[in-house]
């Protein structure tokens, strides 16, 4: 009874707590179970099928290589970041003491030339992707409302959509390549020409499924809104504003959560080839280095890009429930 | 009292694969103003083609519609519609679909103080006030409907067209939403036209029941005048041999004169209908 003397609540009261909880905890873990259970078969399956390959870099990893290799990653990165600390820091005790000596001495400002570590090429797929998706979306969205709302602009325009959609990002790649050479001379870029190039292909292969959700959501509203809107008689661009526009955004976001899915696949693909130091080109390193390590590593990014590519998705879909006004449309 | 609505000779007549398919013939009917007229039929008889060409959503093929001896050939807020499917816009909550339609129909004649006044006399009208602010997936099927009502009361119409507004609502909500039918018919005195198929709706509401004979060709039957007083009250007109008799001669048009036979196709419907004097 002292356990009680000190938080003053009754047994009876620290009962009730308890059989509150239990159901809840109970529902959770059953929720839960299900789906690690599947996870959990999935590893089984994995270790005992990487067991019996074996390739010329060695052993097809498993799940145990792949936890290793993470670990090994952060490590780096975090190393490699203690390195920069350390070149800055010499940097400046050199500046300052040559300073003390010589007031005039113009300080040499050097930046780190170091590897990209693992994160850092996260952080450039990540900004490569959001640069394309963003680029599509500026042009896609006006682009759709126009050919939706006009009826023989679409027919003009659908052919070349229809043509140009099934295109790989591996086929546009040297196009894309050659004419950027051509045209973005400076001899201070302020972009690498690698993340130029995978922008504009990630760009140019995840447009499509947003100009045709969108010109498809402004074309087919409801035949009642438009009966309304004729009733009322709404002059042209009050009726795009007011009624046609919000009726098609939830077709819009549709297009969005697509192309987005889209763009981190052909990211990928074209870091690959272009060269761009994101997590493409990580991968093509460790295959081309040959290590008995690389296949691990391979297959860490490979758990990675996967998981960035579900996080996407689902950011995409939470702003999909706050923007749009259609529910059911934003289910999962 | 002169004619407020005067539909006259209308033709419909739609093209189809299987050739021209007449849908109403020879169609005419004219309304005075402050009439509540129902507008019964089978389905499928035309009712809500006859609707829309008044409402200027559909053209007729021949024939046109003169409100106070003009044509009207486009839709416009003087003759407001109620639709079926209350046809409000999610996006917007129940105050914002009614002031789409007050700020486009007096957008320039009142200042901002006056509009949100009258919206909220509309809303208050239909018994909606405490749900102004909410989105129409958050209201129910009768309430939407009412919001659509307010929304063609709001544009302040000549005439007042409802494509069964009650259809979609449950034996209990639709006996709510006639009373208050009535309630504002009273207080407005609107010249409306009203499509049902339920017959008490009919001979509980109107002033003239317009009873519609079997498509295609369809054309105004027979039209009878409800001679009952207002305000009508349902549990007392239960009871009442008059109207017994007006629900009887609705029923015996319907179900007997206009009986919906499978015809082969081709060949006329059963019986010839009596035109009355309208």
């Amino acid at each position: 009874m002292s356990l009680f003397a000190n938080f003053s609540i009754t047994p009876r009261q620290f009962g009730d707590a308890i059989s509150d909880v239990l159901p809840a905890l109970r529902r959770a873990l059953t929720a839960a179970i299900v789906p690690i259970l599947g996870v959990v078969m999935f590893v089984v399956v994995w270790t005992i099928a990487a067991g019996s390959i074996q390739t010329s870099l060695g052993q097809f990893p498993n799940p145990a290589s792949v936890a290793q290799q993470t670990v090994n990653l952060y490590q780096e990165h975090q190393a490699e970041r203690e390195k920069a600390e350390a070149f800055y820091q010499r940097q400046i005790e050199r500046n300052a003491a040559r300073l003390a000596k010589d007031p005039n001495y113009p300080a040499k400002i050097r930046p780190y030339t170091g590897k990209a570590t693992f994160i850092d090429q996260i952080q450039t797929s990540l900004i490569t992707v959001l640069a394309g998706f963003g680029l599509a979306a500026a042009i896609a969205i006006p682009f759709g409302i126009m050919i939706g709302l006009n009826k023989a602009l679409y027919t003009a325009t659908n052919p070349i959509i229809q043509l140009f959609k099934p295109v790989s990002p591996l086929a546009w790649l040297p196009l894309v390549t050659m004419v950027v050479s051509a045209l973005y001379t400076s001899d201070d870029p302020l972009f690498a020409k690698s993340f130029v190039n995978s922008l504009i292909t990630v760009t140019l292969c995840c447009i499509w499924p947003m100009i045709i959700n969108t010109s498809v959501g402004v074309a087919s509203i409801n035949k009642d809104w438009q009966n309304v809107s004729r009733v009322l008689r709404l002059p042209p661009l009050v009726h795009i504003k007011k009624i046609v526009l919000p009726a098609a955004i939830p077709s819009i976001f549709t297009g969005l959560r697509l192309s987005l899915g889209i763009a981190w696949m052909v990211l990928i693909a074209a870091e690959m080839l272009a060269q761009n130091p994101g997590l493409g080109k990580f991968v093509w390193d460790e295959f081309q280095n040959g290590s008995s390590q690389s296949l691990s590593r391979i297959m860490t990014a490979v758990l990675v890009i996967g998981l960035i590519g579900y996080l996407l998705d689902r950011v995409m879909l939470q702003l999909q429930r706050l923007l749009s006004w259609n529910k059911a449309s934003a289910q999962r | 009292m002169s004619v407020h609505l005067d539909i006259s000779h209308i033709d419909m007549v739609f093209p189809t694969p299987q050739g021209e398919f007449t849908a109403l013939k020879d169609v005419n009917l004219k309304i005075k103003k402050g009439e509540f007229i129902s507008l019964i039929g089978h389905s499928g008889c035309g009712k809500s083609t006859v609707l829309n060409i008044v409402a200027g959503l559909t053209q007729a093929t021949k024939g046109g519609v003169l409100l106070n001896n003009k044509e009207v050939t486009e839709p416009g807020p003087e003759r407001a519609v109620v639709f079926q499917n209350h046809s409000l816009l999610p996006w917007l909550t129940a105050y914002q679909n009614i002031e789409l339609a007050v700020t486009q129909v007096f957008g320039r004649k009142k200042s901002p103080a006056e509009m949100r006044d009258w919206i909220s006399h509309n809303l208050e009208l239909v018994h909606m006030t405490h749900a102004m602010h909410k989105r129409p997936d958050e209201i129910s099927g009768g309430m939407k409907q009412r919001i659509g009502i307010a929304r063609a009361l709001a544009m302040e119409p000549e005439v007042l067209l409802m494509d069964e507004p009650f259809g979609a609502l449950d034996a209990l909500t639709r006996a709510h939403m006639q009373d208050s039918l009535m309630e504002i018919q009273d207080t407005l005195n609107n010249t409306v036209i009203m499509i049902t198929h339920d017959v008490d709706e009919a001979v509980l509401l109107s002033d003239r029941i317009v009873m519609m004979t079997n498509g295609p060709e369809a054309t105004v039957g027979e039209i009878l005048s409800v001679d009952l007083p207002r305000p009508r009250d349902r549990i007392a007109l239960a009871k009442d041999p008059l109207y017994n008799q007006y629900r009887s001669a609705v029923l015996t048009f319907l179900y007997e004169k206009q009986r919906k036979v499978e015809t082969i196709k081709g060949s006329a419907s059963s019986t010839k209908p009596r035109v009355a004097a309208a």
